[in-house]
């Protein structure tokens, strides 16, 4: 399926994703917008994992097994995540990441 | 020669009973700690009279032997420099123990009547049981700094004696003065050790006290300002020896010291931590006297001068216990002054032999003179003599052992200071006249006031008392008859046999070419005493008034304590003392306040970086990594 798609390709897309996640995760005032960015992130490291497996040692399986970690903790990095996100709702009326700014000096 | 190892228990003892009634004492009834303090002291004192016994009429054909029965290495810093633990046993420290066990005791069982009620009753058995055994552990020490360390522990322990009833701003402050006097000369105590050490490489009394030695081979060669090292090492000990024997110009310690309870001044002031200075002498006076002669010429004035001083100021004091206080110091300047002009071996050591036998003798009769003034200042709570008269009615048993110590003191034929004195006043006729003269006269002196004392107590009309003065419970007089017989009987001791410079015994009799005239002294002493004093009369104060400038400076103790006063106040604490507190309050102190408040402005100042923006923080973190990544890639190309 993937033959003839050279390696660069499927990093210039995950690195597109990277900082299109990076950017969310910074630019964005919604909390779950974040979290989405940081899924993003996620995934652009899942698709390295399983290219470089696929490149360099295809008789291997690690890097696939590593994405498969990656997504089961993105998954109860989710539901951590959106549990919170609801308790702020709850306090705050909203989800605005700038009205969450109690830790300060 | 072993056998000796339970000597270890003669010192041990009191420890533990300082440690049990200090740490128990709170539990029980005052009065137990005071029963087990004497039961402890008495087994420490039957020991030590076993330990003597043996020692003195056990096998010691060819002079006594020098006893280690236990020593441990305490602290090995390298393979030269090691400090030891033990026990010495030679003739000086065999009779130490027993004077000191002995007193102990005495004080311990007078205790028990005199601190009767009092408060801190257990505490102050637990001290007296931690000074008996630092002034053990002093004269059984096996290298001068074991003898160091406890010479500081008695230091310690008689700082909290004279300090005991601590509620009283004049015992604090006379403790504080006896702490910070001896400490200041055993600082010289300390330089003289290690200048010591440099030079022989050894801190055991064995190899320095050992005739003929070899170790100062290459002493000579040193010296300092034209002065030899050895000459140094010494007078810096003796320096120490004489902060706490209380020689003239550290003396001013001892009088103040008798803020403290009576038993202690009988136990600390007469009999035990004032004699460490003319021990720690006795223990390096081979070394002094062959090695520093200057030393001992400095060692003999000094000890004939303080005999005169003090003997001077005691005659016109009135509190009974400063008269004492200042009887001591003469007394202790006769026994430095005899180790002064002692020669070794043989004859010639016969100053040696009569300073250890004077500090015998002195111990038993100036205990009893203590105890009988606590027996006194109980019977009519007041130290001032002129409070007192009369008492040989009320207070018979502590007439007669009183009169018994004076008589002693004074040089009465057949009484044991009689033997001691006049074996001094023969070591020093022989060497030196002029101090032989001083010492005659001291010898008037002391018999004279005396009995100044003797008769203002106890003869005389009677003064107003609270309530009838009544005689000390048994406990208390049983010591006193103990130490009159002590005293009377002590002087029998064959001393030339058994406590010589070289641990040889020798043959020595009476020289009553000095004999007679001194104990005539001391009788025209008593006679002025009584003429004076007998009756009461206009005499003394007319005699006072005519001397006029002379007695008032006398009274004051020459003024030494505002000279020392002035030099401290006035000089030291302005011009010394001053400029370094403001160094410390300007310099160093404002050093640290300086960086306590420049990390405070500056965390002000930055404290606004944390916003609790979370993606204030996210960026900080991505714009660093990208930095470091960018970084890494530039200078890796």
């Amino acid at each position: 399926m993937i033959q003839g798609i050279p390696l660069e390709h499927f990093l210039i897309v995950s690195t597109i994703m990277f900082f299109i996640g990076v950017c969310g995760f910074i630019i964005r005032r919604n909390l779950i917008t974040m979290l989405m960015a940081i899924e993003l992130i996620l995934n652009s490291v899942n698709i390295n994992f399983v290219v470089f497996n696929r490149y360099l040692y295809p008789d291997q399986l690690q890097g696939q097994f590593f994405s498969l970690f990656i997504v089961g903790i993105a998954a109860a990095e989710a539901s951590v995540a959106i549990a919170l996100i609801i308790n702020i709702y709850r306090n705050m009326k909203n989800i605005e990441v700038e009205n969450v700014n109690e830790m300060k000096f | 020669m072993t056998g000796y190892t339970y000597t270890v228990f003669i010192i041990l003892i009191p420890l533990v009973m300082f440690l049990v009634t200090g740490l128990l004492g709170m539990k029980w009834k005052p009065i137990v700690s005071g029963i087990l303090g004497t039961i402890g002291m008495g087994t420490s004192w039957i020991l030590s009279l076993i330990t003597a016994g043996s020692y003195f009429f056990g096998q010691h054909a060819g002079g006594f032997q020098t006893i280690i029965p236990f020593e441990l290495k305490w602290l090995q810093f390298t393979d030269t420099l090691i400090i030891k633990l033990g026990i010495l046993l030679d003739p000086i420290s065999v009779m130490m123990l027993v004077v000191i066990t002995t007193i102990s005791f005495m004080v311990h069982l007078y205790s028990i009547g005199y601190m009767h009620g009092e408060t801190g009753f257990a505490r102050f058995f637990s001290f007296l049981s931690l000074f008996t055994f630092s002034m053990l552990g002093l004269v059984i020490a096996t290298n001068i700094f074991q003898m160091y360390i406890f010479w500081e522990l008695v230091g310690v322990s008689s700082f909290l004696l004279i300090g005991f009833y601590y509620q009283k701003p004049s015992a604090v402050a006379a403790s504080k003065k006896a702490f910070i006097v001896t400490r200041f000369a055993d600082l010289g105590f300390l330089i003289g050790i290690l200048i010591l050490s440099f030079v022989t490489g050894t801190f055991d009394f064995g190899k320095l006290t050992e005739p003929g030695t070899a170790i100062f081979g290459s002493a000579a060669s040193m010296s300092f300002m034209g002065i030899s090292a050895m000459t140094w090492a010494m007078t810096l000990i003796f320096i120490g020896g004489a902060g706490k024997s209380a020689m003239f110009p550290l003396h001013i310690w001892l009088p103040d010291a008798m803020e403290g309870p009576t038993p202690v001044s009988a136990l600390i002031h007469a009999a035990t931590m004032v004699v460490a200075g003319v021990f720690l002498v006795a223990r390096m006076f081979p070394v002094i006297h062959f090695q520093a002669p200057a030393t001992q010429e400095i060692i003999a004035y000094v000890g004939g001068f303080t005999s005169l001083f003090a003997a001077v100021i005691a005659i016109t004091q009135y509190d009974i216990k400063r008269v004492l206080a200042f009887s001591t110091l003469s007394q202790l300047g006769y026994m430095m002054l005899a180790l002064g002009v002692s020669g070794y071996g043989g004859e010639e050591g016969l100053g040696y032999m009569a300073s250890m036998f004077h500090l015998f003798t002195h111990a038993m009769f100036k205990a009893l003179l203590f105890l009988g003034a606590g027996s006194i200042i109980h019977a009519v709570h007041s130290n001032n003599m002129y409070d007192m008269g009369g008492l040989r009615k009320y207070l018979p048993i502590t007439h007669i052992t009183f009169l018994i110590a004076c008589l002693t003191i004074a040089g009465v034929p057949f009484l044991s200071a009689f033997f001691s004195k006049d074996e001094i006043l023969v070591a020093a006729l022989h060497h030196n006249k002029l101090l032989f003269a001083v010492e005659f006269i001291v010898a008037g002196l002391t018999a004279f006031y005396m009995f100044r004392l003797y008769f203002c107590v106890f003869w005389g009309k009677d003064r107003h008392y609270h309530h009838t003065p009544h005689e000390s419970p048994l406990v208390m007089t049983i010591p006193l008859m103990f130490l009159a017989v002590a005293s009377v009987f002590a002087g029998y001791l064959p001393f030339t046999e058994l406590v010589t410079s070289d641990k040889m015994g020798f043959e020595s009799g009476m020289d009553y070419m000095v004999a007679v005239p001194s104990v005539l002294i001391g009788l025209f002493g008593i006679a002025m005493a009584w003429m004076l004093y007998k009756k009461e009369s206009e005499v003394p104060a007319k005699l006072a008034k005519g001397w006029g400038i002379l007695y008032t400076a006398t009274y004051h103790k020459f003024y030494f304590d505002e000279i020392y006063l002035f030099v401290t106040r006035k000089i030291i604490f302005n011009y010394i003392s001053r400029p370094i507190a403001w160094f410390d309050r300007h310099v160093i102190d404002a050093f640290m306040v300086g960086i306590g408040l420049v990390t405070e402005k500056a965390s002000y100042q930055i404290k606004g970086m944390q916003s609790g923006q979370l993606q204030h923080y996210a960026f900080a973190f991505v714009a660093g990594t990208l930095a470091l990544a960018l970084s890494m890639i530039y200078f890796m190309m």
